[in-house]
């Protein structure tokens, strides 16, 4: 706790400083950030927290340390929910990506205030961030039951048989969420993921991983089952190799590893054959994440199955 | 009172084979830089084909070289005209089809009736079909104007080794790549012969080149700073190892790898049918097959009646030379494949499961195994988990479809499964919880160029064939479409 204090002065009407208290000033009523895993509210199995910051290094919570034991047990909680979430009808499943959007359009103030302080930007650029990152719940809302139209084929095989290709979830995904776009950025991997039925262990961004945590309690109040979105803060470094190891784990999104830690997991990822995103050049710096996001996530995540039914009187 | 069958050997005299051959790199054959050369065996015989070259990592740079050079003019071709070489290709193989299975036969040890009327009709299909998309990408779903990715370098096994040929070399140049191809050690030849074709119809020179060699020269490809592409078929173990190798590179990858796969009867399926299936399934190709349904899974009510309709069928497979026309099994591909199998089978023995083949004359020389099945098997028995790649069939039962699609999704593979029912709804249901690739529904190792083919989880990623067989060696026009 060797930091700046003061952080959160955005929780008072008036600032709070170091002397500030007074008899008219209320004192804020602070939240202790926790993971989201299985649909509930853990700490840290290691009882570790570390200091997040902001832009100035003004002391803004203590967020859970999370352990390679919490990483396995997020996994857990996200296959147990794979068979409902990924049988769920693409209906219902848009309808709760767009529920997501509802509820967090409610609460723009509260995410705004937390990107600008997360990713030290003004606050009206921070607003903006999150509308993008709602509206974006809702564009991949839309393609739950459209994916497999541009993504499914009807094959003419040269025989008596109805053939019939169609994309179905990879499975259990850990996404390393980007280190510098807290929100829109979460977003864009977390939406791209579940949308097609797959569930997630997402760590979210180490700097910044506030907007993540509060993410959660939104998505506890979604419709969204327990366990299809699982979310840890700590150091991608100590929870991407297990999650990259993991024999439960079915593919890897890299984008918040940095060049020799994406190497390292792409290489620890062979280990089970998980399908891996890599890094993308696009990913960070300005105007990340601003841009039409297109099919490429969503369709890096499935797999394409192809049925043959023999026909015949 | 059984008749015995008269010989009806398929003529070898359409096949000429030289013996030696080079590398086929630039549009030359050409001795291996060292000088090295290995000799490839005929598995029914043991009878010495031909010797052929042993390509180095010297020979590979070579190749991937000329394939770089190609690759300018090559992408840069018109699509309409890249489509023609192709077509032509695709005629020469019909053309050459029975020289071919002749040839393919004698390299791998695969029975003539497979070789000709399953493999070299699906490689000529499969020219056709990707020649048609080569001035149609566009279309493709895969943004406007999508781009090739450079060179591939492709590494294919030995149980398919002209039909893999068509899978990874005809959607490759279709969409403006140039290849570097290595077969596998124990069957180069059609390759070699493939070059030929080449040849004949007047393919530029560079766009494919043929490596042939061991597992050094595959590694030394996949793992060349110049290749943008790989793509492999094969086992899962050197899968890893390959995925280990591109990790941290921009190299696009696809792997098509190993499977043990359910097919699964239910007790309302036409038991007749369901053996011809079965047998297909795992007597097809000696067992060579990564999609072989090497796991029977039959529902417990009408277990004994399968199995006795299915040791009755497995009794009148003949197994033998290749080349007649009457085989149903041939020659194991190799000795070290012969001693796999034998070596998991003893497995499933030692363990407790029940062994039994039916009493069948095999030749004294050459490689080959018997039909054989197991029954008693557990899932925990290592000939239930492990792939074989030999007739070799384990024989589990069920009570419900939960219970079916448990064990059939209990596995670390995902390739294929089969469903044997004559009810509908259950059919798509099965299909529908089945973790794997391709599922096929009363019918069972069937294959078509339209149709994508490929695996869930350990069996590998990408899709081979279909609209979805170009994604693996385009460059979508979007950065943010792009991904691994």
């Amino acid at each position: 706790m060797s930091g700046k204090t003061g952080g959160r002065s955005h929780r008072n009407v008036k600032p709070e400083g170091q002397s500030g208290m007074n008899a008219v000033d209320r004192l804020s009523v602070f939240k202790t950030y926790k993971l989201f895993v299985g649909g509930k509210f853990p700490r840290s199995e290691s009882g570790r927290v570390y200091e997040v910051t902001d832009a100035q290094g003004a002391w803004l919570a203590n967020a859970p340390l999370s352990s390679r034991k919490d990483a396995r047990d997020a996994v857990v909680a996200a296959r147990k929910a794979f068979g409902g979430w990924s049988g769920a009808t693409a209906y219902n499943r848009g309808q709760i990506l767009y529920r997501v959007a509802e509820m967090l359009e409610g609460r723009r103030e509260q995410f705004a205030t937390e990107v600008a302080a997360a990713e030290g930007i003004p606050r009206p650029k921070a607003a903006a961030r999150v509308n993008a990152a709602i509206d974006r719940w809702v564009w991949y809302a839309g393609w739950s039951d459209k994916v497999t139209q541009i993504a499914g084929a009807a094959n003419p095989v040269a025989g008596p048989y109805f053939n019939l290709s169609t994309p179905e979830p990879t499975g259990v995904v850990a996404v390393l969420a980007p280190r510098d776009s807290s929100f829109l950025g979460l977003v864009s991997v977390i939406a791209p993921a579940i949308v097609t039925g797959n569930t997630v262990v997402v760590v979210a961004s180490e700097q910044a991983p506030l907007p993540a945590l509060s993410l959660g309690e939104v998505l506890a109040t979604s419709d969204l089952p327990g366990g299809v979105v699982n979310i840890l803060s700590g150091k991608a470094a100590e929870l991407g190799l297990p999650l990259a190891l993991h024999q439960d784990v079915n593919a890897i999104d890299l984008t918040g590893a940095d060049g020799e830690l994406a190497v390292e997991l792409e290489r620890a990822a062979a280990e089970n054959l998980k399908r891996v995103l890599r890094p993308q050049p696009g990913d960070s710096g300005k105007g990340a994440w601003s841009a039409d996001p297109g099919t490429g996530r969503m369709l890096a995540l499935v797999e394409t199955k192809t049925v043959w039914h023999s026909m015949g009187v | 009172m059984a008749f015995d069958y008269a010989p009806a050997p398929e003529s070898r005299a359409i096949v000429d084979i030289a013996p030696s051959y080079g590398l086929f790199i630039d549009g030359e054959f050409r001795e291996a830089a060292d000088g090295k050369v290995f000799k490839t065996l005929a598995p029914a015989s043991e009878e010495v084909l031909a010797e052929v070259a042993q390509a180095s990592a010297q020979d590979v740079d070579h190749a991937v070289k000329a394939a770089r050079k190609a690759f300018e003019t090559w992408s840069a071709l018109p699509g309409a005209e890249r489509a023609k070489y192709l077509f032509r290709i695709a005629r020469i193989i019909q053309e050459r089809s029975r020289e071919l299975a002749v040839l393919e036969s004698l390299d791998n040890g695969k029975p003539i009736r497979e070789s000709r009327d399953f493999d070299l009709p699906l490689v000529a299909a499969h020219f056709f079909y990707y020649a048609g998309w080569a001035d149609k990408l566009d279309h493709a779903s895969f943004g406007a104007n999508p781009r090739p990715l450079g060179v591939a370098g492709q590494v294919i096994p030995w149980n398919f080794p002209l039909l893999m040929l068509s899978w990874k070399i005809a959607p490759a140049l279709a969409t403006g790549n140039t290849v570097v191809l290595k077969p596998a050690e124990t069957t180069p030849l059609s390759a070699l012969f493939f070059a030929d074709i080449c040849r004949q119809a007047g393919l530029p020179k560079g766009v494919v080149n043929i490596l042939t060699g061991d597992g050094t020269a595959g590694a030394a490809l996949v793992a060349h700073p110049d290749v943008n592409k790989v793509a492999f078929t094969g086992s899962t173990e050197v899968g890893k190892a390959i995925a280990r190798t591109v990790a941290g590179t921009d190299k696009k990858l696809t792997l098509e790898l190993g499977g043990k796969a359910a097919n699964i009867v239910f007790d309302d399926a036409p038991i007749d049918q369901a053996v011809e299936g079965v047998v297909n399934g795992i007597f097809f190709n000696q067992g060579h097959v990564c999609c072989a349904g090497s796991r029977l899974l039959v529902q417990e009510s009408v277990a004994d009646e399968l199995l006795d309709a299915l040791k009755r069928r497995m009794a009148t497979l003949r197994v033998g030379d290749p080349l007649d026309k009457n085989t149903d099994v041939g020659a194991i591909n190799s000795a070290e494949q012969l001693a796999r199998i034998t070596e998991l089978a003893d497995a499933g023995e030692s363990e407790g499961a029940e062994r039994w083949a039916p009493a069948c004359d095999l030749p004294s020389s050459g490689y080959w195994f018997a039909p054989t099945l197991f029954t008693g098997v557990t899932q925990a028995h290592r000939i239930a988990r492990e792939e074989v790649f030999g007739p070799v069939l384990s024989v589990l039962t069920f009570r419900t479809p939960a219970e079916a699609v448990e064990k059939a999704n209990n596995t670390p593979y995902g390739l294929s499964a089969g469903i044997w029912t004559e009810k509908g709804s259950r059919s798509l249901w099965m299909a529908s919880k089945l973790r794997a690739g391709i599922v096929w529904s009363n019918t069972f190792n069937k294959l078509d160029p339209t149709s994508p083919f490929g695996g869930y989880k350990e069996s590998g990623y990408g899709r081979e064939g279909g609209r979805h067989g170009l994604e693996a060696y385009l460059a979508p026009s979007s950065p943010k479409g792009e991904h691994a």
